[in-house]
């Protein structure tokens, strides 16, 4: 198997060898120093953590090696929330020179600002992942992840720029042009969530578009979970070879980790993004190949760096050296989350978001349950509200009304969910009320 | 001029109905007649029927979403026609009918519409000399 000519291709294969083939011990003395440096840059320029390790009593000189971040304090998602806009910010207004957004459990959404040398070191490690999955300059390689606030598109985009193939930036919708354009075009490589390539794929079926008639060769997919399952169908549907992409943007974005060759298990950019599992309740660090909560630490991030951030994604960490000659630690599948967030085509959806909205309209009852699917390999959001007994008066005796009265929690959901949702009403007390948050989820997906 | 209506949601689901008709039958309500506005989700069952006002608590007390709406009843005869005549007037007045049933009661036809103006809508009645009924005489009948 492992014939010269084989090894050749897959050096060819890796982006940055003197990071990504690093030996352990260089590797671990890198992130102790850039750790260090973190710390000492964080306590200076971030009050929130100045106080936290203040409150620990924790010097910046206490941490000499990667091991004493097990002393440092956790990072959470409501930490982010607690400190918006920008409170979390290390780098002063001028230095940054990006702001992405990410939906929050309520109302406000998380900001993350990216000095300068953070779009390089996202764009260096994007260009990683896309090399890992055989992406070279001769590439016409299309973004059709959103462009925008979320960070997918922007971050893939950049990435495909400094690997220096060539990027088409068709964002999401279309369809149909996408098409045209991926056939014409010849386009050879897609970064695309894993439902959207099974939708490009009926929307083939339904032009009469065969796999023959395109060229796509690549995919590199993420933002959502799928399974080995998807990844056949997909594979087999666009005749390319898709490969994982993970990231979140409190840590950065797409590029935290990535395929390779192999497809067994996720290279981290661990000299950037230092992973660690954790024991959920305990809070306690667990063995290499447990599962449990990851959690990240920003080693080099300057606009917003965070120290153990707990992403909620439940996964293991597969240590050892790779078959494709990279030494950098893998992250197995998620296999879940440790709190309640769902991922509706891609987008973080929180069921508080939908009670915030649903408790905003008097017309509800605050009980309310969301009912997600995948009809035609689309994400499905249902969100059944009832009526309140007072609410329904004479004006409701036409199904129009009804209809309007649907419609007006629909737009309110849009525009907090980012994502449409459809509105079923039901009659006053028919929801069961429910205990724990989950029980408000009915999750038909098959994953 | 109106009568009450009964207008109660209805899910499109088993046992659904049964519940409404079930708490109107232990309250002794007689039903008069009787439509659902059917979605692909849900209905609206609109209904006339015998004390109204205490059938609507009935089915409140019975976590039914029901509400009253004002409704006209126009007897007319049972011959071919009738109907065209009646509802003739009120579109040469410029009213709209927003919604329309009819059933047959003693050998007279019924009439159930509601409108966008009521209050054009009686004076149609009046100036044409339609014969509206009130929830007495519909309970007489019934």
């Amino acid at each position: 198997m492992r014939d010269s000519t084989n090894l050749n291709t897959k050096t060819e294969m890796i982006w940055n060898p003197n990071k990504e083939c690093m030996s352990r011990d260089e590797m671990s003395e890198l992130q102790g120093k850039r750790l260090r440096k973190i710390v000492e840059y964080v306590y200076h320029n971030v009050p929130f953590y100045r106080n936290k390790l203040q409150e620990m009593d924790i010097r910046p000189d206490d941490i000499q090696t990667i091991e004493d971040i097990r002393n440092l304090p956790f990072t959470t998602k409501k930490d982010l929330r607690d400190n918006y806009p920008f409170g979390l910010q290390a780098a002063p207004q001028s230095e940054i020179i990006r702001v992405h957004a990410s939906s929050g459990t309520t109302g406000n959404p998380t900001i993350v600002g990216y000095t300068r040398k953070d779009i390089g070191v996202w764009s260096e490690c994007m260009a990683r992942c896309l090399t890992a999955y055989g992406v070279t300059r001769e590439d016409i390689f299309s973004v059709a992840y959103g462009y925008g606030l979320f960070t997918g598109g922007l971050g893939a985009h950049y990435g495909v720029e400094h690997l220096g193939a060539s990027v088409i930036p068709a964002g999401t919708g279309n369809t149909e042009k996408h098409l045209k354009l991926i056939r014409d075009l010849g386009i050879t490589g897609i970064a695309c969530t894993p439902s959207y390539a099974l939708y490009l794929a009926e929307t083939m079926d339904k032009l009469g578009i065969r796999k023959e008639d395109i060229k796509l060769r690549i995919g590199a997919f993420g933002a959502e979970p799928w399974t080995e399952n998807m990844r056949k169908e997909i594979e087999e549907r666009l005749g390319l070879k898709g490969y994982n992409i993970y990231g979140l943007s409190e840590v950065m974005g797409p590029s935290v980790s990535y395929e390779c060759q192999m497809q067994h298990g996720s290279h981290i950019n661990e000299d950037h993004f230092f992973p660690e599992i954790i024991n959920p309740t305990t809070l306690e660090p667990l063995p290499n190949g447990q599962t449990g909560e990851l959690v990240f630490t920003t080693l080099t991030k300057e606009g917003m760096p965070v120290l153990r951030y707990r992403t909620r994604d439940l996964c293991s960490l597969l240590p050892g050296t790779c078959d494709c000659g990279r030494t950098n630690v893998r992250m197995g599948r998620i296999e879940g989350r440790s709190d309640d967030m769902l991922i509706i085509r891609g987008i973080n959806v929180f069921p508080s978001q939908v009670e915030s909205v649903v408790l905003s309209m008097p017309e509800f009852a605050p009980r309310y349950m969301l009912i997600v699917d995948r009809v035609n390999n689309l994400d499905t959001l249902q969100v059944q509200v009832e009526i309140r007994q007072e609410f329904f008066t004479g004006v409701f005796d036409t199904p129009a009304a009804v209809d309007q009265l649907e419609k007006k929690l629909a737009a309110k959901l849009k525009s907090v969910l980012s994502i449409s949702a459809k509105v079923q009403l039901k009659a006053p007390n028919t929801i069961e009320r429910s205990q724990g948050k989950s029980a408000h989820v009915i999750d038909k997906r098959k994953l | 001029m109106t009568i009450h209506q009964l207008s109660i949601f209805i899910e499109n689901r088993s046992g659904t109905l049964i519940k409404v008709l079930d708490a109107l039958k232990e309250a002794n309500i007689q039903i008069i007649a009787s439509t659902i506005a059917d979605t692909a989700e849900y209905g609206i069952y609109r209904l006339i029927c015998s004390e109204p006002l205490r059938a609507c608590e009935e089915l409140k007390n019975a976590n039914v979403a029901v509400a009253l709406s004002g409704v006209f009843a126009i007897e007319i005869d049972d011959q071919p026609g009738r109907a065209a005549e009646a509802v003739k007037a009120f579109s040469e007045a410029g009213i709209s009918i927003t919604y329309m049933y009819s059933f047959l009661l003693r050998g007279k036809g019924i009439l159930i519409f509601r409108t966008d103006d009521n209050e054009k809508a009686a004076a149609v009645i009046r100036d044409n000399h339609l014969k509206s009924i009130d929830e007495n005489d519909l309970s007489a009948l019934a």
